[in-house]
């Protein structure tokens, strides 16, 4: 089974280069590998990516992955059911430090789903071809995000079931939301990210779960294809559809753009307002956007890594998407540090005795740890990118995208932690811990997004089949390419393991 | 009498005349005949095709959005930004007046001294409704002009038809249109490559 590839330039080195074009390019790598592996054909695509879903039997890291997500979100259940019944006190929140972990996860996770956004959007935008098989499932991904982040704030507040007052309504109490807090700003910033997110996912499934549908009809099983029949709207491909389609899409995308810089902006301004050292700065806003980038890409790489070998779907997400997740993840990083550093600097500058005192109290305080970890994690670590060997090494990448992920959370910690457990009066300093609850529920949305993201993979398609077929039509089928990967399943070139259709589990599927 | 199974014509057919069935088609009444292409580039030149030769009511079907179709069986006008627009004015309008009415008339709180219509802190939230009423009307806009969703269509009738949604290529021109006529119909078809030709019961 050659789904597990060592980590080499072996599925990424295109048997035809391009006419006038030297066969090793290794200083323009990414550049000359194409987005979808050679030999790819408008079949071949629906067979691979329907093929996930429609396996009758999922591998056994599916199932284990999948029983570790559900045994966490039953943990987080139990979580949300204690905290209902007792109260915020069972977190480690207090005075002086009232935004515990709630709002470092929130933070956190609504970074992550910034990817998905960015994907999906600002490089549809930018006509970044890449983007095209790895949009569906980064998408998803911020749907997941998004929804564990809402958690955080709504319960947060003493009682959760008021959490309702945060939208405006006419009551019978004649009470208005005060519109010039952030805090409220993040409530529209959120719900509207969420839901804008949701069309855009689903305007982009609507196609493919009509293509699934078919494939369906034509495998017998007529019930799975009522289901995503009904969800497919009756798509029929109609070329008027697909213009008034394509035109929404594009303006959904220009829609989300803004919209991911919009909130993560917000959610920065909800610090940057409060007058706290170490929070009162006009960088946050730009600094946590890539901040949520660096995050978000790190995650995907966390995801994209493992299931695209456990699914073989190395054709479509080629070495080349790796590395230029890699690269994306570079820059963000680079540009988090830069953070790290003005806020050093303005620190010393400003000459103000409080936010001099933040920055050493952070460096070296009680919870020096935690910016050292986030300084080895968010820039050291991330130097390695540099050097093409580490963005090329799954391995060693996926190890820096959990390292990423881990600093990005521990710098969340930092910043709300650390200002508001020492602020101006020492006579009000205090300290701050996780509890158990803190950390259970933490855990527990992990597990929650970890399922969510095995139940979308086993059930619906996670690469753009639509796309994918416009990027072949692209980049030419030939038709001996394409009568021999119909036919006879061979493999051109006689690369077995770039071709997807090698992989045994699509094989099992389209003989049915 | 019901020509249930598509009728597939060899690749290098005898002239169409031979393998057309005249004698059905005459009475039972279709929605249309569905060609089957194997590449955008031939369904949208049969689609032009089909449009010089004086046919109207057609459609095409194909896997991923191909450049020109629509254009080709006469689609002309795309409404959809100018719906997104609308909701993209109203949304702001509402996400702005709402504000106003909330801070300054329904319930004035005075903060530090500002004025009740800071304007400024108002604009996130305005932005957020533009985005958030464009989109809807966009996705709404979207399913409406399409008139989706639409469980049934004739179209699904024919059994090639499973392709469209995959990796095959479809026009059919509709019996409805004044320029139809079952047999010439046929061999225009055939003449333009199609790989199949499928009658579609309504």
């Amino acid at each position: 089974m050659p789904t597990e590839l060592p980590p080499t330039r072996h599925d990424a080195t295109p048997p035809k280069p391009a006419p006038g074009r030297p066969l090793h390019e290794p200083k323009r790598y990414a550049s000359t590998t194409p987005v979808a592996a050679p030999g790819q054909t408008y079949t071949s695509v629906t067979d691979t990516v329907t093929g996930v879903p429609l396996r009758k039997h999922q591998p056994w890291q599916w199932l284990a992955a999948f029983a570790v997500g559900f045994l966490l979100t039953m943990v987080m259940l139990t979580t949300i059911v204690y905290l209902l019944a007792k109260g915020v006190g069972i977190w480690g929140v207090n005075i002086p430090v009232a935004w515990g972990f709630a709002i470092i996860n929130f933070v956190w996770w609504i970074g992550i789903g910034h990817a998905g956004t960015f994907i999906s959007a600002m490089l549809l935008l930018m006509r970044q071809e890449w983007r095209t098989s790895i949009n569906r499932f980064a998408e998803a991904m911020t749907l997941f995000a998004v929804a564990c982040a809402g958690m955080m704030p709504l319960l947060h507040p003493g009682r959760p079931w008021m959490a309702y007052y945060l939208f405006p309504y006419p009551n019978s109490m004649g009470l208005w939301p005060q519109f010039r807090s952030p805090l409220v700003w993040d409530v529209f910033a959120v719900s509207t990210y969420g839901l804008i997110s949701l069309v855009f996912w689903y305007v982009g499934l609507v196609p493919d779960l009509a293509a699934t549908r078919d494939r369906l009809v034509q495998q017998n099983r007529g019930t799975r294809a009522w289901v995503y029949g009904l969800f497919a709207l009756g798509w029929r491909g109609s070329a008027r559809h697909w213009h008034r389609y394509r035109t929404v899409y594009l303006i959904l995308g220009g829609l989300a753009a803004p919209l991911v810089i919009s909130v993560h902006s917000i959610v920065g301004l909800d610090f940057t307002i409060a007058i706290l050292p170490g929070w009162h700065s006009t960088i946050f806003p730009p600094y946590f956007v890539a901040g949520a980038i660096f995050s978000g890409f790190a995650m995907v790489l966390t995801l994209v890594i493992p299931i695209r070998t456990l699914y073989g779907l190395e054709g479509m997400i080629t070495m080349r998407h790796i590395e230029l997740m890699a690269q994306v993840m570079l820059v963000n990083g680079l540009i988090v540090g830069y953070g790290y550093l003005t806020e050093g600097f303005m620190a010393w500058y400003s000459a103000d005795t409080f936010e001099q005192y933040m920055m050493a109290n952070r460096m070296f305080g009680p919870y020096a740890h935690v910016y050292w970890i986030v300084i080895g994690c968010n820039v050291v670590v991330t130097q390695s990118l540099w050097f093409p060997a580490v963005r090329r090494n799954l391995k060693v990448l996926w190890v820096v995208a959990i390292l990423v992920n881990v600093g990005m959370w521990s710098e969340r910690y930092m910043i709300v932690v650390t200002s508001l457990s020492r602020d101006f009066l020492p006579s009000s300093w205090g300290s701050y811990a996780g509890t158990f609850w803190d950390w259970s529920f933490f855990l527990g949305t992990l597990g929650f997004f970890l399922a969510l993201v095995f139940l979308f993979v086993r059930f619906l398609p996670m690469i753009s089949m639509a796309e994918m077929r416009e990027l072949v039509h692209e980049q030419g089928q030939s038709p001996e390419e394409k009568l021999r990967a119909e036919t006879a399943l061979d493999p051109p070139g006689g690369d077995g393991a770039s071709h997807p259709t090698a992989s045994p589990y699509t094989h099992e599927e389209t003989a049915s | 009498m019901e020509p249930t199974t598509p009728h597939t014509l060899p690749n290098e057919a005898a002239p169409p005349s031979a393998s057309a069935p005249d004698e059905t088609m005459a009475e039972v009444p279709v929605y249309g005949l569905l060609a089957e292409f194997e590449t955008p580039e031939a369904v949208r030149a049969a689609a032009e095709a089909a449009y010089a030769a004086g046919y109207r009511r057609m459609d095409a079907y194909s896997p991923f959005p191909v450049e020109g179709l629509a254009e080709a069986v006469g689609f002309r006008k795309n409404r959809m930004p100018l719906v997104a627009l609308s909701g993209g004015v109203l949304g702001g309008l509402t996400g702005y007046v709402m504000q106003w009415y909330a801070n300054v008339i329904g319930y004035p709180l005075n903060i530090g001294g500002r004025p009740h219509h800071s304007w400024p802190s108002f604009i996130p939230i305005t932005f957020e409704l533009t985005v958030l009423f464009a989109g809807f009307f966009a996705l709404f806009g979207l399913l409406i002009a399409s008139q989706l969703p639409q469980p049934y269509h004739p179209v699904f009738n024919a059994a090639r038809f499973l392709h469209a949604s995959q990796d095959r290529f479809f026009l059919c021109l509709e019996a409805s249109d004044p320029t139809f006529d079952a047999t010439a119909t046929h061999a225009f078809l055939h003449a333009q490559g199609a790989v199949t030709i499928s009658e579609v019961e309504p």
